[in-house]
């Protein structure tokens, strides 16, 4: 008998494990009931919920200005821009204009935030793979980068900048000089990325061709962010259906046609250099003016729907909001990325050997909060 | 397509279809029994073809529920919304889409955890975040919790 009371071999004769909840390469509290013929992977059962705690019916009874709050704690990885996108879809049911300075300052912490995110996600790659060294350097850069989130909304991880109608304190005085010198130390390190973990032959081979999905299939299952961009798939928000003033910034879309953990690593590794060339263009041209547009102390969005789709640094996050008039939500839905791309896994995983697994868990890049939310 | 010919065809072959052209996007407001047809036709149409479900939920409206299924075409760049009143709350039921878009398999399970929506034909229908034994459905209004405060 296993965990879940039922035979740990089925009538076919395949063997059942469960993987989690507590495991070191799921990231978090997510459970996964694996069917084996061998070390050949025949199904994937995620079981989730083990963190959830229901934001969804929590915001029903906060105001507008506090539901954010709660959304910092889905996807603790992109905090800000998960902010960012509750605050947009309240300006866009309040119909506020958002001063150019706080749309600048918006971008560069949403930038910074996505060149943070990856890193933590590129020194855990190495680390499911058996490479230990990459966490350390990842983690050398990360925290200079949260040295900057610090200073800038004294919190590291939970920032809480973004409010309706701009962010909330202007920038620190020392921003400017402090972002020009972590950038020039990132980049600096970008081909050190490359050297330690890129062209290592164990990597590629563990990598390559595994946990392949069609585009027909990554679109079918909801895929966003690099885990579909990484099956050729174009779908950066930031391109699609710009916001904050996104449209008026230079970069380029990384879309990789392989389909398999390979492409998907490189999409992200490609993306921090996008990031740096975003925030170097902005960080000498941040406007002068407001941080925050005026509105109201208690704010009530009119009758109706709004939806609003922003580029977190693992996907697409919808905010979807449905008001009655209140001063709080009647309701409201996240539409979070990796609870999307994590229903794929199944497919990605199916034939695939026991080891690979944890390769193709890595390069979704899970963040378990946001899935259970 | 531009609202006023996804309109026009729409009606085509479903003529009890209302719209709804108030919000950001193009909504189209069924029975939760035309549901299946419509959806199949979103889909496999070239002209719609609606090959991205990005989100799909419920809300209730305590005398009915609405099913609200977002739909964006990466061809055509437009985006439907598509929602389906379901009048019975004690019982409510659906036809399932998750053999049309594979994502709809979680998301339908979601549904079925947090508002009591039945999916028929869904292949794995069991609760998805709470527990198999949980009471209720916590999303509904109606829905009660003892150990809840209010603030």
């Amino acid at each position: 008998m296993s965990l879940l009371g039922e035979d740990i071999v089925t009538e076919e004769g395949e063997f059942v494990i469960n993987i989690g909840p507590q495991h070191p390469s799921t990231h978090g509290v997510l459970h996964l009931k694996v069917w084996l013929d061998g070390e050949i992977i025949k199904k994937v059962q995620p079981h989730l919920g083990y963190i959830h705690r229901s934001i969804e019916k929590m915001s029903e009874s906060l105001s507008y200005r506090n539901f954010i709050y709660a959304t910092s704690r889905m996807d603790y990885l992109s905090a800000h821009i998960n902010n960012q996108a509750c605050a947009l879809c309240v300006e866009k049911g309040l119909q506020v204009e958002v001063p150019p300075r706080a749309q600048v300052i918006r971008i560069l912490m949403a930038e910074l935030t996505r060149l943070s995110s990856h890193q933590l996600w590129w020194g855990c790659t190495g680390l499911d793979l058996g490479a230990v060294t990459p966490f350390f350097y990842a983690f050398r850069e990360r925290e200079a980068i949260l040295a900057v989130m610090e200073e800038t909304c004294g919190a590291r991880l939970t920032q809480n900048y973004s409010v309706p109608g701009g962010v909330m304190y202007d920038l620190h005085p020392n921003f400017q000089e402090h972002v020009k010198d972590v950038i020039k130390q990132v980049k600096s390190k970008f081909q050190e990325y490359d050297e330690i973990l890129t062209g290592n032959v164990i990597f590629e081979q563990r990598t390559k061709g595994v946990g392949y999905i069609s585009p027909e299939d990554a679109v079918s299952f909801g895929c966003s962010g690099p885990t579909a961009r990484g099956s050729g798939i174009s779908c950066d928000v930031r391109k699609w259906f710009p916001y904050d003033g996104y449209e008026k910034v230079q970069f380029k879309e990384i879309i990789r046609e392989g389909g398999d953990c390979y492409s998907r690593y490189m999409v992200r590794m490609e993306e921090m250099k996008q990031s740096a060339y975003i925030i170097e263009q902005l960080i000498d041209n941040i406007p002068e003016g407001d941080f925050q547009a005026k509105t109201k102390m208690v704010l009530k969005l009119p009758k109706g729907e709004f939806y609003q789709r922003v580029e977190t640094a693992r996907g697409e996050l919808g905010v979807y909001i449905v008001s009655d008039g209140a001063a709080s939500p009647y309701r409201i839905k996240y539409r979070s990325p990796n609870f999307s791309n994590l229903s794929a896994l199944d497919h990605m995983a199916r034939g695939s050997k026991i080891g690979d697994l944890v390769a193709i868990m890595s390069t979704i890049d899970l963040v378990i909060p946001d899935v259970d939310r | 397509m531009t609202n006023e010919e996804i309109k026009q065809a729409i009606t085509t072959f479903l003529p009890s279809a209302a719209y709804d052209e108030t919000g950001e996007f193009l909504s189209i407001l069924v029975d939760g029994t035309e549901l299946r047809p419509l959806m199949r036709e979103l889909r496999s149409n070239l002209n719609f073809d609606c090959d991205y479900l990005f989100c799909l939920t419920c809300i209730d409206w305590k005398a009915h529920l609405t099913m609200v299924y977002h739909l964006l075409s990466k061809k055509h760049k437009h985006t439907i919304v598509v929602k389906a009143k379901l009048a019975d709350v004690n019982n409510p039921q659906i036809e399932t889409v998750s053999d049309i878009w594979r994502t709809a398999e979680f998301h339908e399970r979601e549904v079925y955890d947090l508002f009591g929506v039945k999916f028929l034909n869904h292949p794995d229908m069991r609760r998805l975040l709470l527990d198999e034994e949980w009471e209720g459905y916590p999303l509904r209004k109606n829905y009660v919790d003892e150990n809840m405060i209010e603030i």
